[in-house]
C-alpha cells in the first residue's frame, strides 16, 4: 500500500528525548521503519538516505491526546485523510481521537474502525477515545470493558461534560474496575450557556457570559468522586488558575489526577474575541490574562501534563455567523508545535520540558507508551528548525480546517521532517 | 471627519467631539423638523435598505422617516416576509444587498455583533439599529440629545438607568456615551440584571431605587422583557415575578421623588406600564420626555445619515 520504509541517517541533529533527558547532537539511523541507532557518528552507511539536520532539532514525534478528526458524520470539517497531513506538517505521529463524532464512539467495531482508518493515511497512529456514556449524550455508561478490549485508550464524552454527579461517580467507579480514566471537559454545564468568558469585556460586547469558577466547579466536584470511588480522571484542556491549583493541591495529595492544556490557554487571552472574531470563540473560552498567566505556570511546575491540539474543525459557515451563534473550536494541528516553542523563545519553558509535554509526558498517560526515542522502536520522529520564521496564515494551513485563532500570527519553529515508523511523510 | 469609519456599530469607539458634532446637528435638524421643511438633497438618489431580523416599529419607522427627509429611496426588509425565514444566512442576504447596490444598511438583529459581521462583507455604510445585548447607538444619540436639550449640557448631570441592565443594549450604549460626555452615571436593579463588570466602565452600581435616584436629574426607565421571568435553560427565571419587580424597582411617583424635582423621565419604548413605570410617571408632562425622544429619534437618525453620507459619498 505505501513505499517501505527507506533506509535513513538524519546526521548532526540536536537530538531531545524527554524520556530519558537526553539532549546531544548526533545522527540518528532509521533501518526497517525502526531507530537502529542514535548518538555519536555512523559514517555513510550503504543504500541510506542521508539527511543533513546540522542546527534542527529531532525529537519523538508528538503525541496529540485531544483532537476532533470530522470522522465519522462532521466530513465537511475534516476527514481523517486531511487531518493526517496536517498531522504530519505538525510532527504529530500519533493522534487520541475524541468520540463525539456521528455515530459516537461507543461500539468496539468503531474504534478498530478509527484505529485502521488512521493506519490506512500511512501518517499517523489513531487513538480512539471511548464514549463515556452510550452516544455522548450523558445518560448510561457504555461498555468500557468491550470498547477498552478493541483499543479505547481512555473514556470521555469528548467537547461535553460529564454533567451529572451521579453518572460522574459511576462512570469513575465502573472504569477503575477496567484500569480506565475518565476524561472530563471540566466545565459544569448549567453555567456554560454563554459565549466567552464572563468579564467586563463580555458585558461591553454584549456576549453572555461563562463564569471561570464553572470549571473549578467540576474539577472540584469530581477530584471528590475520584477520592470517593477511586477511579481516575484526565481533566482536558484546563484554563483556568483556579482549577489548576486545586488540580495541584490534589496531586499533591496522592490522587490519580492528570491534566491537559491547549496552546490558546497559554498563548491567547479574551482579548483575541474583539471586533467578535469568532475563530477565536473556544470551548471553554478564552480566559483572562491572569488566567493565561496560570496556564504558562502549571505547565512550568509540572501540574499540567501535556499540551494537546484541541484541534476542532469548523468550516466557515460554522463560523461566518454572528458570534454567539458560531460554532466554538480551533483548529490546532498544524500550530501545536510553534506556539508551544513560543514559551521556549519566550524562556517561560525549556525545550526539554516543552517537549516532553508534547511527546513522552502525553506518551505514558492511560498505560500508553509512545513519544520516546530508543533503539527498536518505531522511528516516529520530528525534525524541526526551532528559529526559523513563519507566518500562520488561516486558507494557507494544511488539511481541511482553517479555523485558527493565530491567524497572521509570526512564529519561530518550524517542522521540517516528520517520519513515522520510517517512512518520511512530511518535508 | 465625522465618524471614524464609514459605519456606525456602536457608541464605543466614538470620541466626545465626534458625539457633540452629532448632536449639533441632530439640534439643528429637530429644528428643521418642527419648521415642517426637508433637505431631499442630502440623500438624493441614495438607496437605504432597512433590514430587521427583529420586530421593532419605533426605530424601524424614525430610520424611515429619516432617510425620506434626506431624499433616500427607502425600502423595508422585515425578516418575516424574506428569504432569511426560509434558510438563508445572514451572509447570503448580505451578497444580495450587494448585489442590489444598496447604500445604507440600517440592521437590527438579535445577535450582538451581526452588524459588525455584515459591515465586513457589504459595501454598503452600516448602521447597528440593535444588535443582541451588544448596543444601540442611534438611542443613546436621541437619549442624550433629549437631556441636552432640557438641561443645556451633559457634563456632571447625574444619570440613574434602571431595570434590566443586563440585557439591555440600551444600557450599554447609554452608559458609553453620558460616561464619555462627563455624566455621572448609576445603574439600579436586582443583582440578577446588572452584568459582569460594569463598574469599570465608570458606572455606580445600586441595588435599591433610593439611594440610585438621590438627587438624579435624569431617571431612565428601561423595558423588562416579559422573558426574563420564565424559567429558562440555566433553571429559573432571573426575577421571581412582575409584583415584586415593581415593588423593588418600579418607578412610580414615590420613588421619582427621591430624584431633583425637576428630574427627567424617561423610557426608550415600548412601555410596560405596571411593570418598570407606573402610568402616572409616564404621562406626568412635567416629568416626562418620552414623546420628545422618538421625536428626536427622526432628528438623530437624520444626523447620523448625514454624517455618514458626507464620509462615504462625499455629499455637502
Amino acid at each position: 500500500m505505501f513505499d517501505p520504509p527507506r533506509d535513513t541517517l538524519i546526521t548532526g541533529a540536536r537530538i531531545v528525548d524527554p524520556a530519558t533527558g537526553y539532549d546531544e547532537v548526533g545522527d540518528l539511523l532509521i533501518k526497517a521503519g525502526k531507530i537502529l541507532d542514535f548518538g555519536g557518528s555512523f559514517g555513510e552507511p550503504e543504500g541510506s538516505t542521508i539527511i543533513d539536520a546540522s542546527g534542527m532539532v529531532l525529537c519523538p514525534g508528538l503525541v496529540d491526546l485531544r483532537a476532533s478528526l470530522g470522522e465519522p458524520g462532521f466530513e465537511y470539517r475534516e476527514t481523517i485523510e486531511s487531518a493526517a497531513l496536517a498531522a504530519s506538517a505538525g510532527g504529530i505521529t500519533t493522534v487520541a481521537v475524541l468520540p463525539d463524532n456521528a455515530p459516537a464512539t461507543d461500539d468496539a467495531a468503531l474504534v478498530r474502525a478509527l484505529a485502521s482508518a488512521g493506519d490506512a493515511t500511512g501518517r499517523i497512529n489513531i487513538l480512539p477515545y471511548g464514549a463515556a456514556t452510550r452516544g455522548c449524550v450523558g445518560k448510561t455508561i457504555a461498555e468500557y470493558g468491550l470498547l477498552r478490549e478493541a483499543g479505547a485508550i481512555a473514556f470521555t464524552d469528548g467537547t461535553r461534560a460529564i454533567g451529572s454527579a451521579a453518572l460522574m461517580r459511576r462512570a469513575l467507579s465502573y472504569a477503575r474496575g477496567f484500569g480506565a480514566v475518565i476524561v472530563q471537559h471540566p466545565e459544569e454545564p448549567s453555567l456554560a450557556g454563554g459565549a466567552a468568558t464572563e468579564s467586563a469585556r463580555a458585558t461591553l460586547m454584549g456576549l453572555p457570559g461563562i463564569p471561570a469558577c464553572a470549571e473549578a466547579m467540576l474539577v472540584e466536584r469530581d477530584l471528590r468522586l475520584v477520592e470517593l470511588t477511586g477511579g481516575m480522571v484526565h481533566f482536558a484542556h484546563v484554563s483556568t488558575g483556579a482549577a489548576l491549583d486545586l488540580i495541584r493541591q490534589a496531586k499533591a495529595r496522592g490522587i490519580n489526577v492528570t491534566c491537559d492544556t491547549a496552546p490558546p490557554y497559554f498563548d491567547l487571552n479574551e482579548t483575541a474575541i474583539g471586533d467578535f472574531r469568532t475563530y477565536a470563540k473556544l470551548s471553554p473560552p478564552l480566559r483572562m490574562e491572569e488566567d493565561r498567566v496560570a496556564v504558562v505556570a502549571g505547565l512550568a511546575d509540572g501540574t499540567i501534563d501535556a499540551i494537546v491540539s484541541d484541534h476542532q474543525p469548523r468550516d466557515a459557515d460554522d463560523k461566518r455567523l454572528p458570534f454567539a451563534e458560531a460554532a466554538p473550536g480551533a483548529s490546532g494541528l498544524a500550530t501545536l508545535l510553534a506556539i508551544t516553542l513560543a514559551k521556549v523563545h519566550g524562556g517561560e519553558l525549556s525545550m526539554m520540558a516543552a517537549l516532553a509535554l508534547l511527546t513522552t509526558r502525553p506518551g505514558s498517560l492511560f498505560g500508553l507508551d509512545t513519544g520516546r526515542i530508543g533503539k527498536g522502536r518505531p522511528a516516529d520522529l520530528c525534525l524541526f528548525a526551532p528559529e526559523r520564521a513563519w507566518l500562520i496564515q488561516s486558507g494557507s494551513l494544511p488539511g481541511k480546517a482553517q479555523n485558527t485563532p493565530f491567524d497572521g500570527r509570526a512564529v519561530e519553529g518550524i517542522v521540517i521532517g516528520t517520519w513515522k515508523a520510517g517512512r518520511r511523510v512530511f518535508g | 471627519m465625522l465618524v471614524p469609519g464609514r459605519h456606525l456599530l456602536g457608541i464605543e469607539g466614538l470620541n466626545p467631539a465626534v458625539i457633540s458634532s452629532l448632536l449639533d446637528l441632530a439640534e439643528s435638524y429637530a429644528l428643521l423638523n418642527r419648521s415642517g421643511e426637508t433637505r431631499r438633497d442630502v440623500l438624493r438618489s441614495k438607496t437605504l435598505i432597512n433590514l430587521f431580523f427583529e420586530d421593532s416599529t419605533r426605530t424601524r419607522t424614525s430610520f424611515e422617516l429619516a432617510g425620506k427627509r434626506l431624499g433616500a429611496d427607502v425600502i423595508n426588509m422585515p425578516v418575516s416576509t424574506s428569504s432569511v425565514s426560509k434558510g438563508e444566512t445572514l451572509l447570503d442576504t448580505a451578497a444580495t444587498l450587494n448585489a442590489m447596490n444598496c447604500d445604507i444598511l440600517v440592521v437590527r438583529h438579535k445577535s450582538s455583533g451581526a452588524p459588525a459581521l455584515l459591515a465586513q462583507k457589504v459595501d454598503a455604510a452600516v448602521i447597528n439599529a440593535g444588535d443582541g445585548m451588544h448596543e444601540h447607538p442611534t438611542q443613546a444619540l436621541l437619549d442624550a440629545l433629549t437631556i441636552r436639550r432640557h438641561r443645556g449640557r451633559l457634563e456632571e448631570l447625574i444619570v440613574v438607568i434602571c431595570g434590566d441592565i443586563a440585557h439591555s443594549r440600551v444600557a450599554r450604549s447609554n452608559f458609553l456615551l453620558l460616561t464619555s460626555m462627563g455624566c455621572h452615571v448609576r445603574v439600579i436593579g436586582p443583582p440578577t440584571l446588572i452584568p459582569t463588570g460594569i463598574e469599570q466602565f465608570g458606572v455606580t452600581v445600586h441595588h435599591d431605587m433610593r439611594s440610585a435616584l438621590e438627587g438624579a436629574d435624569v431617571v431612565m426607565a428601561l423595558r423588562l422583557q416579559t422573558e426574563r421571568m420564565i424559567v429558562d435553560q440555566t433553571g429559573g427565571g432571573l426575577i421571581p415575578s412582575a409584583r415584586e419587580y415593581f415593588t423593588y424597582f418600579g418607578l412610580d411617583p414615590v420613588k421619582l421623588s427621591y430624584a431633583k424635582p425637576d428630574a427627567l423621565v424617561m423610557h426608550p419604548g415600548p412601555m410596560n406600564r405596571g411593570v418598570e413605570i407606573a402610568s402616572q410617571v409616564a404621562d406626568d408632562s412635567a416629568h416626562s420626555v418620552i414623546r420628545e425622544q422618538v421625536e428626536m429619534g427622526v432628528a438623530v437618525r437624520m444626523a447620523v445619515l448625514d454624517t455618514l453620507a458626507q464620509r462615504v459619498f462625499g455629499n455637502v
